[in-house]
Order: structure tokens, then C-alpha cells, then sequence
């Protein structure tokens, strides 16, 4: 008898398991909760779960907790905002106009890459030790990426797309509005997740100079006092800010790309 | 109702273009007369696709100049129109958002936009997929898309580059088929690019057959007769297929060796 013509294809489709994942976090929160029982971790070396989840909820009882994350909030709002409209006008008129392209990319090239932290002192000059400073960190942190993020989604916008357009006599503004827009969408949007985790951990960091409220500030009164409860209750809350806002992002994205 | 006009004719006289230095085309004259079906055909490389953006004013030739003359109609918004190979559809705008693209910036009402818009839809055999999305469509119905859209605006002279080569060659015969029946009741001055032989006998009424780069016109066949009608098996248009590939078997050879060395 011939030999048998053995299945080798299939391709690499790693598959999504919603539920594996879950169970995966739920696993490792058991194992650190049974760990600390056991008294393998000591409370100053990584509280237990049950601690955190204690000093989250007496944080929320006693109004701290919103005193706290409606001030980083609002500055993750405004920040985050004026650094993505900013972005978006640069990152636009350089990938439409030939006059901002080499002048705007030289500049956002010098200075993106300078971290943001280090200019703090300068902001504070400038601004003031209040929420100024605090917010053009976090605007500015957020400005470079969505400049570059932008210009490349303008770019990459088929060019046959807008030859089409132009073959039918659209006029420019029909164009960029109809077409270019539209086309540069998804990037744009994909640039948002990473913009607002970017704003999240700026905005931790401007919080931890000379802020009253807020959770940045929270988190490091808590780690200088060697609160390490509260200090891991305030973790949490930035871990669960991220996923909020990444979860809005998802939903704007499904609203925006449904013909995808 | 699409109503006969009176046509456009396209003249090309002296056409020289250059790619970064490689010269594409080489003193192209050229009529492309009014309410005909024009071939342009030749080998891969030889610059047709070139010459038909020169045609429609999306490529400015480095010499020599594109005329046109005749009356279009009144209707018309958008004289000379495109057929993109790639279809170039807004993945994000439904069959019906595509087509009313190209009237949304031209002074008509909503209604008489919708009109025109289920019009050309009907037209192309697509009025049930008015609300689909581009991907939800296979390659034949999303050139018919590029048609209706083509139409929408009345156009008084057809460019299509190579329109019906990015499908298989059934839905090619039948498109081809609905094609050639659409132009000629609209009459419109049509310019088909392509490299396909049998396309080129069973559309064209004046066949310009291309030298491989840089692009000459080598000869002209003509065929007389009505595009609609026109079956791939006709004894005549078999004769004029072969003659013309007899014409350009070399060049075709030597267009494949040249982009396989390039």
C-alpha cells in the first residue's frame, strides 16, 4: 500500500481565548493571596491582594480616592487633549504641505526624543508649580507622537485613492476631507492608544513634583511613608485607568471603523 | 435616461515622456475619434498606461500636447473619466457613498443626486448592493462600482486602464459583455488600455497597437463593424487577432525578458 500523504499545513493562527486569559490573571492573584497567606511574602515586601483590595476600599469610603483621580482626570483630559489637537494640526499640515514637511519634521525630530521628565524644572519655571506645568508635560509628551503618528497615516492613505479623487475633479478640500481623512483614520486612532498610556505615565510623573491631589501624588506620599497598601491600591487604579481608556478607544475604533 | 451626445474627440500630437531619465514614450500622434471604442494595446512596459494618464491630464507629458473637440453634453460634469484597474473604491463609503462621491461637490439636490446615483446603479446591475461595503463585494462587482461611478457623472469620454484585468476570465466575458452594450448606447468616446488581445478585437473599433518601451504607435487596425454583437469566436475578429499577434509576438517576447533582467 502507498504511503499515507501526511496534513503539514495549517499555517501559525494562534487562536484567542478570552476566558484562558481571565482565568490566567485570576490564577496568578490566588497564588499571590495563597503565597502571602502561607507567609512566604512578607506585607512590607508585596502586600496580599486582600490589603490592596482593603486600602482601595477604604480610599473610596473616605472620598479620597475621587479627591484623587478627579484631579488626575481632569489633567490627563486637558493635557492629553490640547497635545493630541496640536498634534494632529502639525502631523496634518506636514503630511499635506510641502512648506511645514522638512521644517516640521526637523523639529518634532530634535525634540521628540528628549524625555519630557527632564524639562519638569523648566515647565516650572515657565508655567508655575500648579497645574500648568503639569499639563504641558503631559501636552507635550503627547504632541511629538501624535505629529509623526499623523504625518505617517496621511502618508499612508493610497495614492491611487486620491489620484481617483482628482481624475473626477474633486476639489482639494473634498480630498482631504473624503479621502485623505477618512484614510488616515485607523492609524490616527491606533496612535491614541499609545498617546494616552504615554499621558498616563507622564502624568504619574508630573504629579510626583509639587502636586497636592491626584494619584501620582497619592502613590508617592503612600511609597515615602512605605504605605505599601496604599501605594499598590494606587497602582491598581492607574492599571485600571489604562484599561478604561484603552476600552474607549476600542469602542470610538468599532463606532468610527465598522466598514472594516 | 444616458442620451446619445455628440462626442468627444481627443487628439495627441508629438508625445514624448521620460521616467527618471528612461524614455517611455516617443512622438506619439495620435486621433481618438468622437463615439468610438479606441484600444491602446502593446506589451507589458510600453507606456499605455502612460499615454492614457497623459490623455486624461493626470500624467503632464515632457513634450507635445492633448487636444480635445466636440460638444459635451450639458449634463456632463466630468468630461474625461477614469476606470481604475484597481478598481480604487473608499473601503469606507457603501456601493452608493462610492458612486455619490463624485456628484457631492456638483450643485444638484440630494434627490436628484439620489436619482442619478440609482440610476447608474440599475445601470450596472447593483441596485440590491447599494448598502454593501466594498469588501463584502467580489472583484466583478466592484468594478462594476468603478463603471457606475464612471457614468454617474455623464462622462463624454471613457479612460479605462486595463479594467477587467484583475479578474477571472469568465466574469471578464461577462463584463465585457454589459460593457460594450453600455458604451454604445451611451455613445461615449471610449479609450481601453490593455494587453489582452482578445479584449482588444472584441471592444475596439480602432486598435493602436504599441511598439514595447520606448512606446510607438506601429499600426493602426481598424474594425468596422458595431462592438455590440461582437462574440470572441467571430471568424473575423479571430483573423485580426492573429494578424496583430503575429505583429507583436517579438516585441511581447522581448517586453518578458526585459522585465525579468529588470
Amino acid at each position: 500500500m502507498p504511503d499515507r500523504v501526511a496534513f503539514r499545513g495549517g499555517g501559525f493562527s494562534p487562536a484567542t481565548k478570552p476566558l484562558a486569559g481571565i482565568a490566567t490573571l485570576v490564577l496568578c492573584v490566588a497564588l499571590w493571596q495563597a503565597a502571602s497567606w502561607a507567609g512566604w511574602l512578607p506585607k512590607l515586601f508585596l502586600p496580599a491582594p486582600d490589603a490592596i483590595a482593603i486600602a482601595l476600599f477604604r480610599l473610596a469610603r473616605s472620598g479620597e480616592l475621587w479627591l484623587h483621580l478627579g484631579a488626575s482626570l481632569s489633567r490627563l483630559a486637558v493635557g492629553w487633549s490640547l497635545g493630541t489637537v496640536a498634534g494632529l494640526a502639525l502631523g496634518l499640515a506636514v503630511g499635506l504641505f510641502s512648506i511645514a514637511r522638512s521644517p516640521g519634521m526637523a523639529v518634532v525630530s530634535a525634540l521628540f526624543p528628549i524625555p519630557k521628565i527632564a524639562l519638569v524644572p523648566l515647565f516650572i519655571i515657565w508655567f508655575g508649580i500648579g497645574e500648568g506645568s503639569k499639563i504641558a508635560t503631559l501636552a507635550l509628551g503627547v504632541f511629538f507622537p501624535t505629529v509623526i503618528n499623523t504625518a505617517g497615516a496621511v502618508d499612508n492613505v493610497p495614492r491611487g485613492l486620491i489620484r481617483m479623487g482628482q481624475s473626477f475633479g474633486l476639489p482639494w478640500i473634498s480630498i482631504v476631507r473624503k479621502i485623505v481623512l477618512p484614510g488616515a483614520l485607523p492609524a490616527i486612532l491606533s496612535g491614541f492608544r499609545i498617546t494616552s498610556s504615554i499621558a498616563i505615565i507622564l502624568l504619574v510623573a508630573a504629579e510626583m513634583i509639587g502636586a497636592e491631589r491626584g494619584i501620582g501624588a497619592f502613590v508617592l506620599s503612600a511609597g515615602n511613608l512605605y504605605d505599601t497598601d496604599n501605594l499598590l491600591a494606587g497602582i491598581v487604579v492607574l492599571s485600571a485607568l489604562g484599561l478604561c481608556v484603552a476600552w474607549i478607544i476600542g469602542r470610538i475604533e468599532r463606532a468610527l471603523l465598522a466598514w472594516r | 435616461m444616458i442620451v446619445r451626445q455628440d462626442g468627444l474627440a481627443l487628439g495627441l500630437a508629438g508625445i514624448f515622456h521620460r521616467f527618471s531619465g528612461l524614455l517611455v514614450l516617443d512622438g506619439i500622434d495620435l486621433i481618438i475619434p468622437a463615439g468610438e471604442v479606441t484600444v491602446l494595446l502593446g506589451p507589458s512596459g510600453c507606456g499605455k498606461s502612460t499615454l492614457l494618464g497623459i490623455l486624461g491630464g493626470l500624467i503632464a507629458p515632457n513634450h507635445g500636447e492633448v487636444r480635445m473637440s466636440g460638444a459635451v453634453g450639458r449634463d456632463c460634469l466630468n468630461p474625461l473619466t477614469y476606470v481604475f484597474q484597481d478598481f480604487s473604491l473608499l473601503p469606507w463609503r457603501s456601493v452608493a457613498g462610492n458612486v455619490g462621491l463624485v456628484l457631492e461637490d456638483h450643485p444638484m439636490t440630494r434627490a436628484a443626486r439620489n436619482d442619478r446615483v440609482a440610476e447608474v446603479l440599475a445601470l450596472t446591475g447593483l441596485s440590491e448592493f447599494a448598502a454593501a461595503w466594498p469588501r463584502q463585494l467580489s472583484g466583478g462587482m466592484r468594478q462594476r462600482v468603478g463603471i457606475a461611478r464612471a457614468l454617474a457623472v455623464r462622462p463624454a469620454c471613457l479612460l479605462l486602464d486595463e479594467p477587467f484585468s484583475a479578474l477571472d476570465a469568465q466574469t471578464r466575458d461577462l463584463l465585457l459583455e454589459e460593457f460594450s452594450e453600455i458604451i454604445t448606447r451611451a455613445g461615449t468616446t471610449t479609450v481601453y488600455v490593455t494587453h489582452n488581445l482578445s479584449e482588444a478585437v472584441r471592444l475596439g473599433q480602432q486598435i493602436v497597437v504599441l511598439s514595447r518601451r520606448p512606446g510607438r504607435v506601429r499600426e493602426i487596425f481598424r474594425i468596422d463593424r458595431p462592438v455590440v454583437g461582437r462574440r470572441i469566436s467571430d471568424v473575423d475578429l479571430l483573423a485580426c487577432e492573429a494578424r496583430i499577434w503575429e505583429l507583436i509576438r517579438l516585441d511581447a517576447a522581448a517586453a518578458v525578458r526585459e522585465i525579468a533582467d529588470a
